[in-house]
């Protein structure tokens, strides 16, 4: 197929972004204002409540990265407009205004001195005429390329780095020369082939920079809060059912998935978006699924590859999953959580150029607004990245 | 020449320098001719499994001793911590992270 002219159909934000979904979101800025957001969804039709855990006297990195989550959410090209709702109107406003940078459509509301009841009745009424405007935008021809892709792995086994993850990694080789935004994180399931995938840096420069953030995460968070010993916890049970044994095996598995021949060109903290042109990037995420994706999604990607072994069935609210297993068994005893089906690779009957082709043709029916499993079945799940106890 | 009709290999090797394969079909019994696929280039070996193995589990191509260094994509998977046998299951009861 000839990949360079290939187009989907998606919706071109005001800042120039693609987005593949139109949703108008009600985003609490702290935990207590996860109640009214909820109301308001309940009440105006069209709209998706975003409620999360946290929020409150988080100070310093943490708190940059809680406003960095809450703003790239809000800015994703998936969403149309906003509304934000937090318990006082400054932090509010500060999520409101980096939002505001896209262009879209935003409003802030506070509950203190209102309470819940007033503010809903306010939000309802702004996210009812948001729900007008997102209705009326259509969806336009665009490059393939302009929609970004990030990739996690999760409930990993052996099948993971025998077919899904290289089926991954050959859209990206094919996809990233071609323009494509990539993206790949998991500092912690790295660990066993940090030096393979330190060699995969696009200059010494950001092959250091990988390094750094790879030694600081084991530092700072496995050595300062082991017990004993990780085998408890990396692999997981579910790795380890799979037939994976060690952290090095399952490692070498998951960085199956940057591909064969591309480099990363940039190392991003968590959230952070990427500012050095297409190319793919590695982000610094905890390797819990539903972590991850909510940082790549608040980084801007509109589109995740999620290759499975056992069968992970983690959803985002506002960005497509698109689910890939080749465990016979995974895509037979859990068919419905499953896009692609490249369980042909390990019976030979398929070869990974094939598997990455099929992959392609996902992303861009996907793109097109096709749900995948994890749409269809409601999974949603968005979790704030949290580094430390509150203040 | 007609092509050799499609086999599914019961067991994956990703590289040559490996001393373990997955075994990728289900309900593997023990004793079992296994047809065993190198995928970097698609050659076929022979093996046979000394016990019952799961979908996704490994199997030992050559006899390992106890602290030998266990080979899968060609790297260091970890270190071996019970003998292992040509044939045997591989997984957490015999081979050991070397990182924590």
């Amino acid at each position: 197929m000839n990949l360079s002219n290939r187009t989907i159909w998606g919706y071109r934000r005001e800042n120039g972004r693609v987005g593949v979904r139109n949703y108008v979101a009600i985003l609490p800025l702290d935990d207590i204002s996860n109640a009214a957001c909820e109301a308001v969804a309940a009440h105006i039709q069209g709209t998706i409540a975003l409620p999360h855990a946290y929020g409150r006297l988080q100070f310093g990195e943490d708190l940059e990265l809680h406003f960095r989550t809450m703003i790239g959410t809000g800015a994703n090209p998936n969403v149309a407009a906003c509304v934000v709702i937090g318990i006082e109107p400054l932090w509010t406003q500060k999520v409101v205004d980096g939002i505001a940078k896209t262009g879209k459509p935003v409003a802030g509301f506070s509950i203190e001195g209102n309470g819940d009841i007033a503010t809903v009745a306010a939000a309802s009424r702004q996210a009812k005429e948001f729900v007008h405007f997102a209705s009326e935008k259509v969806r336009v021809e665009c490059p393939l390329t302009d929609v970004w892709v990030a990739a996690k792995c999760g409930e990993s086994d052996t099948t993971t780095g025998l077919a899904s993850c290289p089926t991954v990694g050959n859209m990206y080789d094919k996809l990233v020369p071609l323009g494509l935004y990539g993206c790949f994180g998991e500092t912690s399931e790295l660990t066993g082939a940090e030096h393979l995938a330190a060699a995969r840096a696009v200059s010494p420069e950001i092959s250091a920079k990988f390094m750094r953030t790879w030694s600081a995460y084991q530092k700072d968070v496995i050595e300062a809060h082991k017990t004993s010993d990780l085998s408890d916890s990396q692999p997981t049970k579910g790795n380890i059912a799979g037939g994976l044994t060690t952290i090095e095996e399952k490692a070498l598995g998951n960085l199956e998935k940057i591909g064969k021949k591309i480099k990363f060109i940039d190392v991003l903290e968590p959230a952070e978006a990427p500012a050095r042109g297409a190319g793919l990037y590695f982000m610094d995420t905890s390797s819990a699924a539903a972590e991850c994706c909510t940082l790549q999604a608040a980084a801007g990607y509109v589109i995740h590859c999620f290759p499975t072994g056992q069968g992970n069935v983690i959803g985002n609210p506002i960005m497509p999953v698109i689910k890939i297993s080749g465990n016979p068994r995974t895509v037979r005893v859990m068919s419905e959580h499953i896009d692609v089906d490249v369980s042909g690779v390990v019976r030979r009957e398929m070869t990974i150029d094939q598997a990455g082709d099929l992959m392609i043709d996902s992303i861009a029916r996907t793109a097109n607004g096709r749900f995948t499993a994890a749409e269809a079945l409601g999974h949603r799940e968005f979790v704030m990245t949290k580094l430390y106890r509150s203040a | 020449m007609a092509s050799t009709p499609h086999r599914t290999p019961h067991l994956l090797v990703h590289d040559h320098r490996d001393n373990v394969g997955v075994v990728v079909v289900e309900n593997l019994r023990a004793g079992t001719d296994l047809l065993v696929v190198v995928t970097e280039d698609n050659s076929e070996l022979r093996a046979v499994n000394n016990q019952d193995v799961p979908i996704g589990h490994k199997v030992a191509l050559r006899n390992l001793a106890v602290g030998d260094t266990v080979i899968k994509y060609g790297q260091d998977i970890g270190r071996v911590v019970a003998p292992i046998a040509k044939g045997d299951h591989v997984h957490t009861h015999n081979l050991k992270t070397k990182r924590w």
